[in-house]
């Protein structure tokens, strides 16, 4: 890597990556050296960072401005003070439990039993009994209506702190729901989906009482698979009955020892247990680091498996369509550039992304205006866009044919019942315009409308959001421990459902209230649920950002430009 | 005099949040303040006492030294 090319590359010269199906094997500058060199760090001058950004950005046909920023040094410290104590008194109450001072709610073993191996895990659960049940009223509440833009909740009293829950028999009515992952709204009682839905159900009843290999295969699936072969670009599909289950089961069948998944550091519970379930040797690249994938590539390539050196028997890159605790996009053209340099594999879950992003409502793929056939395997869920619930992969014909005889998930498990297959064809439909009516288009322009307009007013408000300005998920960082039990309730005392989330999902520090803006919210609900999280932000005093200038003309392409917040 | 007694009792809320007492159970955070105060009560004790005094020793000290060696030291030990 000489001085004078990386020059030459930051002065915008020749951009060669402008087209990605080209191989960048045509222009000896790229073969010789990594695709992505680590960008130098030279912000202070715009003039700078202007040929900083067209660097990757040849790549990309509109700006992509994704910012995760810092946590502020006093938050930090404050939220480990706030740790300490709940430990210091988490160890208290656990003595009181041990030497029977207090009752203990847990599930012990018998007294016979103690001196055995222990069966039930202390100290693991050490956060689940001291935190976690303290504030567990956020979590679980029952819902007792049709999940869209407004939802009915049971309301739940407890007498001891969170252990037991009685229901009082009132109902909070109308409560705005920016929890669920309804995107484009099709979580509906009425419409055509219901119908449709409902008809299906007439005729071919509720279960299937079989899986896919024996009894289970029904006519519906069949052209379900067909179109969302048609929907995703792909040659074929195939559609299982559950969304982790999709993950899971079908790693395995794809990878075994010998091969290497190339996985990303946040990746969903069911990719990694997909990838330990199948043996490969897994290694982890910093999310969304495309310096580090591509260190990780040329690593195994050069080196091979660990001590034998063989090469490996396939390589297979994990990533997922967004992210939905951190709210990023993956930088998939940059991710397939390197798959083709490297004759690697890639694995793409859209369980976020799928109905979400793109204009047409295809997906990452779309989103970025790239060929579906670069990705080998698109997997996806129809819970989150379609209102419905379960998976489907996609790829080519040889790839769905091997999978439906070698994996776990077509084999044995129970296959898709038909009211919910029927809701996928008549949503998916829907979106691609099918049905006759522009309800779709209009459904993913509202959603992409809605999406700009909460990230632009909570940014202007002061709070720390993470992830990419097109991304529906919205991550409001909350950081102190106190303050996941206290957003969630105060939330709903306004009327508005959302969903708190902290460690063991996310990092210790950086807990964060998760939303997910919805097609079907209009203008008013997402004001009013704005003005409501202002006065709750104002309560709790968390507008930490230190970004929080309103926006004028001249600073929004400057804010552009600043990539140096950017993963 | 109410919105005085309203800001003094968020300012007992964010306490409340940042120490992370808002989940603890009524007679948690009772321990916790009572030890809190009592903590506060001695800084404050300590340094309403024995500060004035010490630095007023030091002063006398560092001063003594810098104007003529033994004999100050000497006067002050005595």
């Amino acid at each position: 890597m000489t001085r004078n090319s990386t020059s030459k590359l930051l002065n915008g010269d020749t951009c060669h990556r402008t087209n990605p199906s080209k191989t960048p094997g045509a222009n000896g500058f790229v073969m010789s050296h990594c695709l992505f060199q680590k960008p130098q760090k030279r912000y202070r001058r715009s003039a700078e960072k202007n040929h900083h950004v067209s660097n990757n950005q040849g790549l990309y046909n509109k700006p992509f401005v994704q910012s995760f920023e810092e946590t502020p040094l006093l938050v930090a410290v404050l939220t480990y003070v706030g740790y300490g104590i709940l430990t210091i008194f988490g160890y208290l109450r656990d003595f009181l439990r041990d030497w029977k001072f207090q009752k203990c709610h847990l599930a012990r073993e018998r007294e016979e039993q103690k001196d055995f191996v222990p069966l039930y895990q202390d100290f693991e659960n050490f956060y689940t009994r001291n935190l976690y049940m303290r504030i567990r009223d956020n979590w679980n509440r029952p819902i007792c209506s049709v999940p869209g833009a407004k939802m009915d909740l049971v309301e739940r009293d407890t007498h001891d702190y969170n252990w037991s829950f009685e229901h009082t028999g009132r109902v909070l009515k109308d409560v705005i729901n920016m929890g669920s992952y309804n995107y484009l709204g099709f979580a509906e009682n009425s419409g055509a989906c219901a119908d449709a839905a409902s008809e299906c159900c007439m005729k071919y009843g509720v279960g299937v009482s079989s899986t896919r290999r024996e009894t289970g295969n029904l006519d519906k699936h069949e052209e379900l698979e067909k179109l969302v072969a048609r929907f995703l670009g792909v040659e074929s599909s195939m559609v299982f009955g559950m969304g982790f289950a999709t993950n899971s089961m079908n790693i395995p069948a794809l990878t075994g020892r010998g091969c290497l998944i190339l996985s990303d550091e946040l990746n969903h519970a069911s990719l990694v247990l997909g990838a330990r379930l199948s043996g490969s040797t897994i290694r982890v690249f910093k999310h969304n680091n495309m310096q580090s994938l591509e260190k990780l590539l040329r690593d195994a390539i050069a080196h091979g498996q660990p001590r034998t050196h063989r090469p490996w028997k396939k390589i297979l890159i994990v990533v997922e369509g967004i992210y939905s605790m951190e709210g990023s996009i993956i930088r998939l053209p940059e991710v397939i550039a390197l798959k083709k340099k490297y004759k690697a594999y890639l694995y793409l879950d859209e369980a976020h992304s799928i109905g979400a992003l793109g204009p047409r409502g295809r997906g990452v793929v779309d989103f970025f205006g790239l060929d579906p056939t670069d990705v080998d395997i698109m997997m996806g869920t129809f819970t989150k866009s379609f209102g419905a619930a379960g998976g489907y992969i996609g790829g080519k014909k040889e790839l769905i044919d091997y999978l439906c005889s070698h994996s776990h998930s077509a084999v044995y498990a129970t296959s898709m019942s038909p009211p919910i297959t029927q809701q996928i064809i008549t949503s998916m439909k829907c979106i691609m315009g099918e049905d006759g009516t522009t309800l779709g288009q209009e459904r993913l322009s509202q959603l992409s409308e809605n999406t700009t307009y909460f990230r632009r007013k909570l940014h202007e408000l002061g709070f720390i959001i993470y992830g990419n300005k097109d991304s529906p998920v919205v991550p409001l960082m909350l950081y102190m421990p106190a303050k996941i039990g206290a957003f969630g309730r105060e939330m709903l005392k306004r009327n508005i459902g959302t969903v708190v989330v902290g460690f063991p999902a996310t990092p210790i520090i950086e807990s964060r209230a998760r939303f997910c803006v919805s097609a079907a919210h209009t203008r008013k609900m997402l004001d009013t649920a704005l003005n409501a999280i202002s006065e709750v932000g104002d309560l709790l005093q968390l507008k930490y950002s230190r970004n929080n200038r309103p926006r004028s003309e001249d600073t929004d392409s400057y804010s552009y430009l600043e990539s140096h917040q950017e993963h | 005099m109410k919105a005085m007694r309203e800001y003094v009792c968020w300012l007992y809320y964010q306490y409340l949040l940042i120490t992370g007492i808002y989940v603890l159970e009524p007679w948690e955070k009772s321990i916790f303040n009572t030890v809190l105060f009592t903590v506060v009560a001695m800084v404050v004790y300590t340094s309403y006492v024995f500060v004035p005094i010490h630095v007023r020793l030091a002063l006398e000290f560092f001063s003594g030294l810098a104007q003529g060696h033994p004999e100050s030291t000497v006067a002050l030990m005595s």
